[in-house]
């Protein structure tokens, strides 16, 4: 909506006013337990033990936890498998998301309409978790590895639509010059019609990676040595299982309280990346995700 | 000579019309070859990945033991599904899982709709930027690490608690351990990790209405109000109903991953939902394979009734629906 919408009306000038009171607020509720994090995590682990309420400062400062941290063997090992999964398993999703797409966006293509039932069933009906697991565990036999965290998902059903959305959206001309031209389909897809839709392709790397980057469960359904666990798993075992043992050195005299501290340093950590990266790429979201038919 | 394939016998003419059928075909293989070439690994992907558990499904009406493999475990017929259905944790582990979707329904889905026709509304270009990057932010941070931040913030000491229990609407306790909270604070932190994320659909989809639209309204007098109501409403309308149509089909398979890191035994009469049932029975503890299938299978052929029947009904009464 433009700005000649905007008839200065009493009411609705109220109505501003309230509505960025109530976005700063929200802002502040979103970003208040990242901050909480990071000041944790700086902290004195006996003065944070003692502190009540919101933590806006440190309290006291200790970089203690990071060290503990920063000497565990699985926060590294954890941190090279996540990275491969995340670079490898990316890579293999865009592609074979983008041949799907783009296949069931071919409007000459005769098996078109069954192809996309085929596809879209999927997003409706599963067989379930323990078939699947069965399937990759015992069948596959890829228990213990990594491969298990990307071959059951390589295409994400629903962002091949978002992509097959794109994919309608680029002119035909555009493909019939090229085919003129003697291009056959595998030139137009990657060297003509992909770059037309920069936009598209970069949400989808970012859903990707960011969903390997975040993935814990298959990891914990699949994979039992401890040097094959990817980030979020040894994470778990740190933070949620509470398993700071491996960390502390329990002969120092203060072994005992850095656990809390070490948790909120174990967080930060994991997730340096991901809060490093995601400013850069948001402005694509609203641009690259349209999901305009759903249907077949 | 266009008359004299009509005087043909007619077995050659039919032999005729199945060779021209097959050179057809494969004139079209070497017209599309490529295509066909693109198609076939994502073709076999689906094939293995999703319509090979399905076909896996059938150990639910076996007695499944890995040495005997798929065929060879014995037929045993609906006696899984009857011994769930009588089972003594049948009832509450339906009561949970509709709960909890319910509460979805009810609260955690509108919130993004409402969000996204706020930040709509904002003018400032720069403050609009900035409340959309603040608000997807939760989405990319991992589950674990939510969860661990749930945890600790309704611990009994955490932030939440202490500012709950000083307005006396709690006793200073952990939260996660009394079975009444676990619904709230599974929807709450829901709708704080997923409400800017789940905003972004609408905002893109506020960008495709036309703005002669509202030039048209405003021409014949439209004020603000009359604009979201009469232009901005209908034109997210089949937006929300796609997302609410999605939504059902998943009322049956609510949250495992969140509700297996947050829950614990105190709780299991509110958290324990189906997929964590299956989860626990099935892999973690119980190694009940054929009989976590059947319930893995029930509630997918609920989800996939549900869609359907939603579908139908939106089709019926407003015309956008998912086929």
């Amino acid at each position: 909506m433009d700005s000649t919408v905007r008839r200065k009306t009493a009411g609705g000038i109220v109505f501003d006013v309230f509505n960025h009171l109530l976005m700063i607020f929200l802002m502040f509720i979103m970003l208040y337990p990242f901050w909480h994090v990071i000041m944790a995590s700086f902290s004195n682990s006996n003065l944070l033990s003692i502190h009540r309420g919101a933590l806006f400062w440190p309290q006291g400062f200790s970089t203690k936890a990071y060290q503990s941290v920063l000497q565990n063997m699985l926060i590294w090992t954890g941190y090279r498998n996540t990275i491969f999964v995340v670079v490898v398993g990316t890579a293999l999703n865009l592609l074979m998301t983008t041949l799907g797409a783009y296949v069931t966006s071919r409007k000459n293509f005769p098996i078109r309409k069954p192809l996309t039932v085929f596809i879209m069933f999927t997003m409706y009906f599963s067989g379930g978790l323990i078939p699947s697991y069965l399937l990759v565990n015992n069948t596959l036999n890829l228990g213990n590895s990594l491969w298990s965290l990307i071959f059951p998902g390589l295409i994400s059903t629903w962002n091949l639509l978002i992509m097959r959305t794109a994919f309608f959206s680029v002119p035909d001309s555009i493909e019939e010059s090229a085919k003129l031209d003697g291009a056959n389909d595998f030139v137009i897809l990657f060297a003509i019609v992909l770059p037309t839709i920069k936009a598209t392709v970069a949400v989808m790397i970012l859903f990707y990676a960011v969903g390997h980057w975040n993935a814990w469960f298959s990891a914990m359904l699949y994979l039992h040595k401890k040097s094959k666990w990817p980030l979020q798993l040894v994470l778990r075992e740190i933070i949620i299982l509470s398993n700071v043992q491996d960390m502390l050195d329990t002969n120092a005299p203060d072994a005992e309280s850095i656990s809390e501290t070490i948790k909120y340093a174990t967080i930060i950590v994991s997730s340096l990346p991901i809060l490093c990266v995601y400013p850069f790429l948001q402005r694509y979201f609203v641009k690259g995700v349209m999901v305009g038919a759903v249907k077949g | 000579m266009p008359f004299q394939g009509a005087n043909a016998p007619t077995a050659a003419s039919a032999r005729l019309g199945s060779n021209s059928l097959s050179t057809r075909i494969v004139r079209e293989l070497t017209r599309n070859k490529y295509v066909y070439i693109m198609t076939l690994p994502v073709v076999i992907y689906y094939l293995i990945f999703c319509y090979g558990p399905m076909y896996g499904a059938q150990i639910a009406f076996r007695n499944y033991s890995i040495t005997k493999g798929l065929l060879g475990s014995p037929w045993v017929g609906w006696e899984h599904f009857i011994r769930f259905f009588n089972g003594p944790y049948f009832a509450r582990l339906m009561t949970n899982t509709l709960l909890i979707s319910l509460y979805q329904i009810i609260f955690a889905f509108p919130a993004p709709i409402i969000l996204a026709l706020l930040i709509n509304e904002i003018t400032n270009i720069k403050f609009k930027k900035t409340v959309q990057t603040v608000v997807y932010l939760p989405h990319f941070i991992s589950m674990v690490v939510i969860c661990s931040l749930i945890r600790t913030f309704v611990s009994r000491d955490g932030i939440v608690t202490n500012i709950l229990s000083a307005f006396g609407l709690v006793q200073s306790t952990n939260l996660l351990g009394v079975p009444g909270y676990f619904r709230s604070i599974y929807t709450i932190s829901d709708i704080w990790q997923g409400i800017g994320w789940g905003a972004i659909i609408y905002l893109s989809a506020l960008t495709a209405i036309d703005p002669q639209q509202y030039e048209a309204a405003i021409v014949d007098g439209a004020n603000r109000f009359h604009l979201l109501w009469y232009v901005t409403i209908p034109g997210l309308m089949p937006t929300i109903v796609t997302m609410l149509i999605l939504k059902i089909g998943r009322v049956m398979s609510v949250g495992s991953e969140k509700i297996l890191l947050l829950y614990n035994t105190n709780i299991y009469e509110t958290a324990d939902v189906i997929s964590t049932y299956v989860y626990r029975v099935g892999i973690s503890e119980g190694f009940q394979l054929s009989y976590t299938t059947a319930v893995g299978l029930f509630t997918s052929v609920i989800n996939f009734s549900l869609v359907i029947l939603a579908n139908y009904i939106s089709r019926r009464v407003s015309d956008s629906s998912l086929w």
